[in-house]
């Protein structure tokens, strides 16, 4: 039987006010337990939430960024359910009126073509604190220094077929936050976390099949992997003759599996009602176009302009518009040379691969954009040719210099154009190769493309990498012909 | 001294005919006296009491004057205190030292007032009788075989035994109201949002209020001035000016239109408090009032939505007391279930356990639209009966109480003819508006109370109305004997 894969995506995004959703208290991440927890943040009998005006406005640059509805008024509601690192025994959130309505996005798939998926909802929430299990003797300890951080739960439709469009979904979710400046983005410290809803059903029928929900998923490997996974147990539990049940499951990474967490059967009750000590929160239609006219240019705007105003390709101008500060940087690097083709893989290739080796991120980057559309120069006025330019980024990289102008002064890579000189230098060649001279005389039209690539190899080596390598060509074509 | 108000005390203070320091220990001497045959207080902090009312002494020599600069009172110990045991009257906060103040107490002690210690009330404010404390039944100074009312009893009964010309309570139902009809004293449920909830430990966050419980409206008036105002820490609190409480008690009365809802006349009413609200009447008509009959129509549905309400707030409410991080921890839990059962279910007394039950069940998911979606708009429709009857009149007089004082012990077993007695008071709570208790006579010994019911954010015409009152009746100025 065919399958088809349903899945639908609550990311869980950490917005990067200064202070919590309900106190005075700060944010940072990695403090020592309990030492940004204030009486509010620990439940302490009679303290009360006050909404951070931040959170709210952060929500709605997110809901206007989806093209969403944002409703005149929210409302935040209890969720209650007794946990440790829960202290008031209930969570705040919001259930029947979540500030952002419904919404889409873009996502690019990796054919370059584009796939709408549906946001149903996006809610402001508070989360809860971390409950530590080592190092304390079969007790537990409890850090609330989370508890209280304003969280952005994101619902997506179930628009998604399979495990890599949930990763660029996840992606786009991703860009669009840190565009947005609402999210950092490190799912590595939790800012960005994913539960995974996932059914199959027989290709072709239109009902949903049972979905299990995949908890806290926190990178985008493992998203896919956790997805995958999911996907194929149910396929193999059906086909033999099983049934999916509803269920929370967890992925464990290292076993590379989900398992079950809890049943339905054994789901909370949760109980929410409309919280009494938070007021219904108006939206002014003033307060929404002030946030409107500051937002910035969104990754699928920035993608298309790329497309549109520098030729790219769909796919390089998506991974140029991935972050914000690629794209920046890519900017840069382009207002410098003028050559966004040159640019593009410059960016793309070398310089990435530099980052990707040393985990840097682009801000990060040894070679500044400047250093490097300095180079992308050079090569365009040919004082440099490709291979050099690898030498020269190389060099960049290492602090070899200022400019790629000290680094071609000083190394002496300023390539020979002098047709002069470059002729000697063949001559040179070619007498040191009179027998290999001989054979490509004496030999048919493919043998010699074959062995012309010989000639233009020791002639570059002789050049130590700096004869045009055009001129090269054309030059040792005459002498071997003429 | 015992027997002065806390004006009179203003004007004894100010006139240096003693000191803050001198009321204090007189009072703190009374207290240890007195107060066992009562059970007012759960707490008395005698040393801090002195040193508040020495530093007020001190500021009143700097040649400071406040109305509350040295007088003494109490709080409802559902107040956090910093640094002071906070029980709620529960034992799941018995050992329970808030680490900051409520704004009403940082307030009060701004003005200058002293308190004298915690007062005891029905645990977590959940009772009118005050049985349901964790330190024991307070006794009514009046009948000490009778209840004094609750959920703030502690706070009645030590002001209408004279042990503290004034006190804070809560109202959540009429627990300011009730008890304070029940011990012959002035009581104000000021509007939902005029009185800050910051500090003041949750019973039913959108009915719960603030307020001030004594033995004349004049001082309701100076409490209330002292409690009263805009707090940014309570999102619920709203931020309209105070009005000048003490400059309107003086305005006349007439034309002021007084409206007598019919539907407060029918059965379960004590006919000799029905007379008690007629001759009230009277008296305010001889003071140039007019008054006509009303109707709120709704009110019969009042403690069924009040009692779905309420306990569906409690419970998320009470969800924090989970023996993880404050309060009492069962010995030696096994698991984590266990110590929230066990920490819970011996933390908590019957009442409190009863109304958690019923607010889980209100809320459950296909209960919620029967009962607690329901009670909300019940809820609606009271407002909106009052709202109708003040388009047509200015104050709305009844009944704060269907009966006087009952016994100790009656209707413990049988909580629901309990429930019933808020008949009069809840609705105020549902709407939000501002209601208060004065003395009005007494019905074989034991005093009743008269309600005034006002538009939103009109506690000085209430205030006004009693003072007016009071001017012209002595009820109360009457003191129990023995006290």
């Amino acid at each position: 039987m065919q399958w088809e894969t349903v899945i639908g995506l609550e990311i869980h995004a950490q917005l990067a006010t200064q202070s919590k959703i309900f106190s005075g208290s700060a944010t940072t991440f990695g403090a020592e337990p309990n030492t940004q927890a204030s009486l509010v943040d620990l439940g302490m009998p009679g303290t009360l939430p006050v909404l951070n005006a931040e959170a709210v406005r952060m929500a709605c640059k997110f809901g206007l960024a989806i093209d969403a509805e944002i409703a005149a008024s929210n409302v935040f509601a209890r969720k209650n359910y007794f946990y440790p690192d829960l202290p008031k025994g209930y969570q705040t959130s919001q259930m029947d009126h979540p500030i952002v309505g419904k919404g889409f996005l873009d996502i690019t798939l990796e054919d370059g073509s584009s796939k709408r998926i549906g946001i149903t909802r996006a809610h402001l929430e508070e989360d809860a604190g971390k409950s530590l299990h080592e190092d304390f003797h079969g007790m537990t300890g409890i850090d609330l220094n989370r508890a209280g951080t304003p969280l952005l739960e994101i619902v997506s439709e179930p628009d998604i077929r399979s495990a890599k469009e949930a990763v660029a979904y996840v992606k786009a979710i991703h860009a669009l936050v840190r565009y947005l400046g609402i999210c950092d983005g490190n799912m590595a410290e939790g800012s960005l976390r994913c539960d995974c809803n996932v059914s199959v059903r027989p290709k072709g029928q239109a009902a949903f099949g049972t979905r299990a929900e995949i908890k806290n998923v926190n990178s985008f490997r493992f998203i896919e992997k956790a997805i995958n996974h999911e996907v194929q147990r149910q396929i193999e539990l059906i086909e033999d003759g099983g049934t999916v049940v509803q269920e929370t499951r967890l992925y464990d990474p290292n076993k590379d599996e989900t398992r079950s967490m809890r049943s339905k059967e054994e789901a909370n009750d949760y109980r929410y009602f409309p919280c009494p000590d938070l007021l219904p929160v108006v939206i002014e239609r003033s307060f929404l176009e002030e946030i409107r006219a500051a937002l910035p240019e969104l990754p699928v705007q920035k993608r298309e302009r790329f497309e549109r105003e520098f030729a790219l390709s769909a796919y390089d101008a998506s991974v140029l518009s991935a972050s914000r500060e690629l794209a920046d940087y890519f900017e840069a690097v382009l207002a410098v040379c003028a050559d966004a083709k040159l640019a593009a893989n410059w960016v793309m290739g070398e310089l990435s691969s530099l980052l990707n080796k040393d985990n840097l991120e682009i801000d990060q980057s040894p070679v500044s954009a400047a250093q490097l559309g300095g180079m992308i120069l050079r090569i365009k006025d040919n004082t440099i040719s490709g291979k050099i330019a690898k030498m020269v980024f190389e060099a960049l990289a290492a602090g070899e210099g200022a400019s790629a102008d000290e680094v071609i002064e000083k190394k002496g890579l300023k390539q020979v154009t002098d047709s002069g000189a470059i002729e000697a230098m063949l001559d040179e060649v070619l007498a040191a190769n009179a027998e290999q001279v001989e054979q490509y005389r004496a030999s048919d039209e493919a043998k010699r493309g074959k062995m012309f690539g010989f000639f233009v190899g020791q002639a570059m080596k002789a050049s130590k990498g700096k004869a045009n390598p055009g001129q090269v060509n054309q030059l040792l074509k005459q002498k071997l012909e003429g | 001294m015992h027997q002065l108000t806390l004006a009179q005390i203003a004007r004894g203070l100010a006139a240096k005919d003693f000191s803050a320091v001198e009321l204090s220990a007189a009072l703190l001497a009374r207290i240890q006296q007195l107060d066992p045959q009562l059970n007012s207080f759960i707490t008395v902090t005698a040393d801090q009491a002195l040193a508040q009312a020495a530093a007020a002494d001190a500021r009143r020599a700097a040649g400071e004057n406040g109305a509350l600069l040295g007088a003494p009172i109490a709080h409802k110990d559902l107040f956090c205190t910093q640094g002071v045991l906070t029980t709620c009257a529960s034992k799941i906060l018995h050992n329970f030292k808030a680490p900051y103040d409520a704004t009403v107490v940082d307030k009060l002690a701004a003005a200058g007032a002293v308190s004298l210690g915690k007062l005891n009330m029905d645990e977590f404010a959940m009772g009118s009788s005050n049985e349901s404390s964790h330190y024991g039944a307070v006794k009514n100074p009046w009948n000490l075989e009778r209840v004094p009312g609750g959920s703030s009893g502690g706070s009645a009964a030590a002001v209408a035994a004279r042990l503290i010309p004034a006190a804070t309570g809560t109202d959540t139902g009429g627990s300011i109201r009730q008890p304070a009809a029940l011990t012959n004293l002035t009581g104000l449920k000021p509007t939902y949002g005029r009185v800050s909830r910051w500090g003041m430990i949750a019973y039913a966050s959108s009915l719960d209020q603030g307020g001030p419980i004594a033995r004349t409206a004049e001082d309701c008036a100076l409490l209330l001035t002292g409690m009263a105002g805009f707090d940014a820490k309570d999102s619920t609190c709203v931020d309209v000016p105070v009005d000048d409480y003490l400059a309107a008690l003086n305005q006349p009365l007439a034309g002021l239109r007084i409206g007598l809802p019919k539907e407060y006349f029918g059965a379960g009413l004590d006919g000799r408090i029905a007379d008690a609200v007629l001759a009230v009447v009277e008296e305010l008509k001889k003071l140039g009032a007019t008054v006509k009959e009303i109707s709120l129509p709704n009110m019969q549905q009042a403690i069924p939505a009040y009692y779905v309400i309420a306990p569906a707030e409690a419970s998320s409410n009470l969800s924090r007391f989970d023996g993880v991080r404050f309060g009492y921890r069962c010995e030696n839990p096994q698991n984590l279930e266990d110590l929230y059962k066990r920490s819970r279910g011996e933390g908590f007394g019957a009442e409190v356990q009863r109304r958690i039950m019923v607010g889980t069940y209100a809320l459950s998911a296909g209960y919620y639209d029967a009962y607690y979606l329901k009670a909300q708009k019940v809820r609606r429709l009271i407002k909106n009966d009052f709202v109708a009857a003040f388009d047509e009149v200015d104050l709305i007089v009844g009944p704060t109480t269907p009966n006087p004082a009952w016994k100790l012990g009656e209707k413990s077993s049988d909580p629901v003819s309990a429930y019933l007695e808020d008949i009069y008071t809840i609705t105020a709570n549902l709407a939000g508006i501002p209601g208060l208790s004065m003395p009005a006579g007494f019905v074989d010994g034991l005093p009743v109370g008269v309600q005034l019911l006002a538009p939103y954010f009109h506690e000085a015409r209430l205030l006004n109305v009693a003072h007016q009152y009071q001017q012209v009746t002595d009820w109360h100025t009457r003191t129990p004997s023995g006290f």
